[in-house]
């Protein structure tokens, strides 16, 4: 057990956690100002073959930040043009964004790199030399970040009141489809991060990479009850259940077992056993303007 | 506004997924192979079986297409595809996933030849007559790299990586274990797989998490059976400079000067042999075909860019032991 609890262990858990916090602090702005964002996965998927790819021609690692960065923009742009100006339904929305971002991202990848499956390998952010890992300081800052956007600004009230009540929020002049945009915008930029991290750290893509963290992100953010720091406490629960489960790979305890924990105590917690999971009440409801 | 953009969007990919039409095949003799999980690029297994197949292109002028199927039962929808093409005569199967879909279309399509790469062997089941099966002795192999991690660690602890939990990658575990204790028996091994789905051949990222964990915990080499996850191990290596061991090619560039060794299987040879012979008209299935140490059809790696990782005293003893197999002194444990 001592072997286990050292910072090596720290790191590893938390660069397990940080391809789900991102993106669930993007799902929290999503919803929060009450459009439901499924499509996470496909922006994280995205996000890591935008990064990949151009890094892959530029060798700079910033670039492919940005590439990333703007794919996720742009995707949760199409989600946001979807869902709040043709008020189509937002899960199938999703939905539809996600397989495309499967496919397209394969397509792509068997155009640039004669495989549908795997890129060549990439440089990460080793190459920085800083000695740790730069994303683990920017995740927590953008989770102050976050918490302070949504609580203490004047944006995050407007996004809240968007959220909870948009025709109360027009009657007072907000303009309830520029919030909710921003919002799913930022989602989306978060959530590519999410997913250019993951490239990064190994160093490739390979098709559907993101197995679905997208949507255990979106899991998290219920867990933690539509608040930053609760989806943040339930990513890193994640997380470390994920780091057990390595640590304990080939012995007694059955791996499954271990990894099976964190849906559990999600469903626990939907169910309503620890406090209710309410979210904001026009959460998936489209804003229809009088 | 709305519609137009989804027709756009789904003639754009309709588009993107039109088939290339077959080009006039002029009597050259066609071959269809379908990837094993992970595809193409994996720089091991399906890399070495497409190696076969650009071989046999120059070399006998064949042709060839392939499909890299995705998850489940894309596998069978694409050897079903190939055998009911009029211009491909042979299909091959890359990965003992195929085992199952495959027997059941090479009955469904005598006409045809089939040849799986890795064939799970079940005594109770006949091979169809037009089903190849190429079987490896990886656990031949995996001894001899076990022998060398077991002379070569200096912290008397050693890892595994594997991908999907099965027979054949406990068969590599086992046998590398064995190699290992047979060297050193105080060499303890750290083992751990990447799932339990054809998918465990393909996650990089949770590859480089277990060889981490291992290394974390004073394991200094690690031996991977594990496709693109393997890619993983090679990250962990170049992150904490321990050594690694390849498998299925050479696999030296990905982690270069800390590849200590690869345990290659000669796909390439066997994807390349059984090309050869469906071109000369002397194919003949219903059988097994094995290729062991002896046949060279498995070896480990030791040439320029690895020869200072071994000693010279590794080196004599482990080519002792290879003596020892071929002439079978030594009975390597499978299970």
């Amino acid at each position: 057990m001592n072997e286990i609890l050292t910072l090596a262990f720290v790191v590893q858990v938390s660069r397990m956690t940080i391809p789900y916090l991102l993106p669930s602090l993007g799902a929290v702005f999503s919803e929060k100002g009450g459009v439901i964002n499924i499509a996470l996965e496909g922006i994280m998927l995205s996000g890591a073959f935008a990064a990949v790819a151009v890094i892959h021609y530029t060798s700079n690692l910033f670039l492919g930040i940005i590439a990333a960065a703007f794919s996720g923009l742009l995707i949760s742009a199409v989600h946001s043009f979807i869902t709040i100006i043709a008020r189509a339904n937002q899960i199938v929305s999703g939905i539809a964004l996600n397989i495309l971002a499967l496919g397209i991202t394969k397509y792509l990848c068997k155009v640039i790199f004669g495989s549908s499956s795997n890129s060549e390998r990439i440089p990460g952010t080793e190459v920085l030399n800083l000695g740790f890992d730069v994303f683990i300081p920017f995740s927590v800052i953008i989770l102050f970040l976050a918490w302070i956007i949504i609580y203490k600004t004047k944006f995050g009230l407007r996004l809240r009141a968007c959220g909870e009540n948009p025709e109360a929020a027009d009657s007072l002049g907000v303009n309830v489809f520029r919030i909710r945009f921003s919002g799913i915008l930022i989602s989306g930029l978060l959530a590519s991060l999410g997913g250019a991290y993951l490239a990064l750290e190994q160093h490739s893509f390979t098709d559907g990479m993101t197995a679905g963290r997208g949507y255990i992100a979106l899991a998290a953010m219920i867990t933690g009850k539509w608040n930053p720091l609760g989806a943040a406490t339930a990513c890193m629960f994640f997380g470390l259940m994920e780091s057990f489960s390595l640590q304990f790979s080939g012995s007694e305890i059955p791996n499954q077992f271990i990894q099976m924990i964190p849906y559990v105590i999600t469903i626990i917690v939907l169910a309503g056993f620890i406090g209710k999971a309410r979210p904001p009440k026009a959460d998936g409801i489209a804003f229809e303007k009088n | 506004m709305l519609r137009s953009f989804l027709l756009l969007i789904f003639s754009l990919f309709t588009l993107s997924c039109t088939k290339e039409k077959p080009e006039n095949t002029d009597g050259k003799l066609k071959v269809g192979l379908v990837f094993d999980v992970g595809g193409r690029g994996d720089k091991s297994f399906n890399d070495a079986a497409y190696k076969g197949l650009e071989k046999a292109k120059s070399e006998l002028g064949i042709e060839f297409e392939y499909i890299e199927p995705g998850p489940g039962a894309d596998r069978e929808a694409a050897l079903r595809q190939f055998s009911a093409r009029k211009d491909i005569s042979l299909i091959l199967g890359i990965g003992f996933i195929f085992t199952d879909e495959i027997t059941k279309i090479a009955q469904e399509f005598p006409n045809k030849k089939f040849a799986c790469v890795d064939y799970t062997v079940d005594p109770s089941r006949k091979i169809p007559e037009n089903l190849l099966a190429l079987v490896f002795k990886e656990e031949e192999g995996s001894f001899l790299v076990g022998a060398i991690a077991g002379i070569t660690t200096k912290t008397n602890k050693i890892g595994f990586v594997g991908g999907m939990e099965s027979p054949l990658i406990r068969k590599f575990l086992v046998s590398y274990e064995a190699g290992a204790k047979y060297v050193n028996p105080d060499c303890i091994i750290l083992s751990g797989y990447a799932g339990v789905t054809g998918d465990a051949f393909k996650n990089p990222s949770k590859g480089k998490e277990l060889a981490l964990s291992q290394y974390n915990q004073g394991a200094d080499i690690i031996y991977h059976a594990s496709g693109i996850t393997g890619l993983g191990v090679f990250e962990a290596a170049r992150m904490t400079n321990k050594l690694a061991i390849g498998v299925d090619l050479d696999q030296s560039d990905e982690a270069p000067g800390l590849v200590l060794t690869s345990m290659i299987k000669l796909v390439d040879v066997a994807v390349f042999e059984t090309i050869k012979q469906v071109k000369d008209g002397n194919f003949s299935g219903g059988k097994v075909e094995t290729f062991g140490l002896k046949s060279g059809g498995v070896d480990y790696v030791y040439n320029e860019k690895n020869k200072n990782l071994i000693s010279e005293d590794a080196r004599k003893k482990v080519e002792e032991i290879r003596k020892k197999i071929t002439e079978g002194y030594i009975t390597i444990p499978v299970r």
